[in-house]
């Protein structure tokens, strides 16, 4: 039980880091800001009840918000995208649903499986973001464009991430 | 009451996630000065457009009064355009040199929400940005003072009310020019107090208030109320009861000032 929550205690901070110290940093051309903090929420188990769900995405995009100084613009795209993923695992569910001692992840459900899963969740986050962050409508297509250029620069990290999960555990 | 706890229990998801987004929204708005404004901005204009609505009514009951006293002001203007035009001297120098001279410009505008009940009261005028209103303006009605200028979005303005414990206005006894600052009492719309005049300053009862034109906000000679009533504070100076000369129960229009010049005013005094 502790070496799975320091696990993901792990990971909360290595990703945390990742973004804040790495990937806010990078500036490729000014429509590309790949978030790849939401692999946390999208790596939880199947199991974790929906209300836990809700307060970890809370707390991890409150870290995101107090070191990119966006206090609650990071946290309510990332609660939104939480509160959304048991929705989107029923809808995407193989025929004989998720099999216990299974994680989210690549290995488990094949390519296709995780590429709709991760590409909903992380379109939706992102456009949330995005419209929060220039808060209003009337540049619509300039900011889908953002949205539609970082959704696939942080769906390829994760998918990227996910060979790493490979490795590590085959250790 | 338990099938309500069943029911809550039922939807605790949605209704986490729909507590969580209030409170990320409240930070959002409350923590980022973007987006601080911008809701500030939307809220200014929505209560805007409400107050307009329910101001025409309101305005269409007074429109007896505000013809007459319209009337008035023609009278008094077209006194002054003839007592110009007897002196030759001044009508050519007005028409030499008005526009590079000018100094202070003045719009016309509607208050369409007012109070004068609470210890800081404020006004919203119908004219905002695009008709050329800044904030740190003046807002006069029929040449007595009514306020400054603090928020403007596009279309509609706040002003701060001299019936505001915030404000301090720069202003003089008009027959010997000792100033002082006023402020509000904070108790009923028709009185201020003057103080930080001097005991040997020669006054009376009566004695008519006017801004000093220190502030580059209101020109000098902008009319402020006068003397009801005065006594000794502190040893030094005077604290001295002004009656308002605007009355602030029936305002409906007013001029807004802008000078032309204070930015300049300002980065001058800055400099030093």
């Amino acid at each position: 039980m502790i070496k799975f929550f320091s696990k993901y205690l792990l990971t909360f901070i290595l990703l945390v880091f990742l973004q804040v110290f790495i990937l806010n940093n990078i500036q490729f051309s000014g429509y590309i800001n790949p978030y790849i903090y939401v692999l946390f929420i999208l790596a939880l188990p199947f199991e974790t009840p929906k209300w836990v769900l809700l307060i970890i995405a809370f707390a991890l995009g409150l870290m995101i918000d107090l070191f990119s100084s966006t206090v609650g613009m990071h946290s309510s795209a990332t609660v939104f995208m939480a509160f959304l993923r048991p929705y989107i695992l029923k809808v995407i569910s193989p025929r004989d649903g998720y099999e216990s001692e299974t994680l989210p992840q690549l290995r488990y459900y094949g390519a296709s499986w995780f590429i709709r899963y991760s590409a909903i969740l992380i379109f939706s986050h992102h456009t949330f973001l995005f419209f929060i962050e220039v808060f209003r409508f009337s540049s619509f297509f300039a900011t889908f464009a953002r949205v539609f250029l970082s959704s696939i620069f942080t769906i390829i990290l994760v998918l990227i991430s996910q060979y790493f999960y490979r490795k590590d555990t085959r250790k | 009451m338990r099938s309500l706890f069943k029911f809550l229990l039922r939807i605790h998801f949605l209704l986490l996630f729909i507590l969580i987004e209030i409170f990320s929204f409240s930070l959002l708005v409350k923590k980022n000065n973007f987006h601080k404004a911008r809701f500030a901005n939307f809220t200014r204009q929505v209560a805007g457009s409400f107050y307009t609505k329910a101001n025409k009514l309101k305005e269409y009951l007074s429109l007896a009064e505000e013809n007459q006293r319209l009337a008035e002001e023609n009278n008094k203007l077209l006194n002054i355009i003839e007592s110009t035009y007897k002196s030759d001297e001044i009508f050519f120098r007005s028409i030499n040199d008005t526009i590079n001279n000018q100094r202070y410009r003045y719009t016309t505008a509607k208050i369409i929400n007012n109070s004068i009940n609470k210890k800081h009261n404020f006004l919203t005028l119908n004219k905002g940005i695009q008709q050329g209103l800044r904030p740190e303006m003046g807002v006069v009605s029929d040449g007595s003072i009514v306020g400054i200028v603090k928020g403007v979005s596009d279309d509609y303005a706040t002003v701060i009310s001299l019936l505001n414990l915030d404000l301090r206005i720069s202003s003089k006894v008009k027959k010997n020019g000792y100033f002082g600052s006023l402020n509000w009492t904070g108790k009923d719309y028709l009185t201020a107090t003057l103080s930080e005049i001097p005991l040997h300053a020669d006054i009376q009862e009566g004695d008519t208030i006017i801004t000093s034109g220190f502030s580059s906000i209101f020109p000098e000679g902008v009319l402020v109320g006068y003397i009801s009533d005065f006594e000794e504070k502190g040893g030094s100076f005077y604290e001295i009861k002004v009656k308002l000369s605007t009355d602030f129960k029936k305002l409906n229009n007013v001029n807004v000032i802008g000078n032309l010049l204070q930015t300049e005013k300002i980065e001058l005094e800055e400099r030093l």
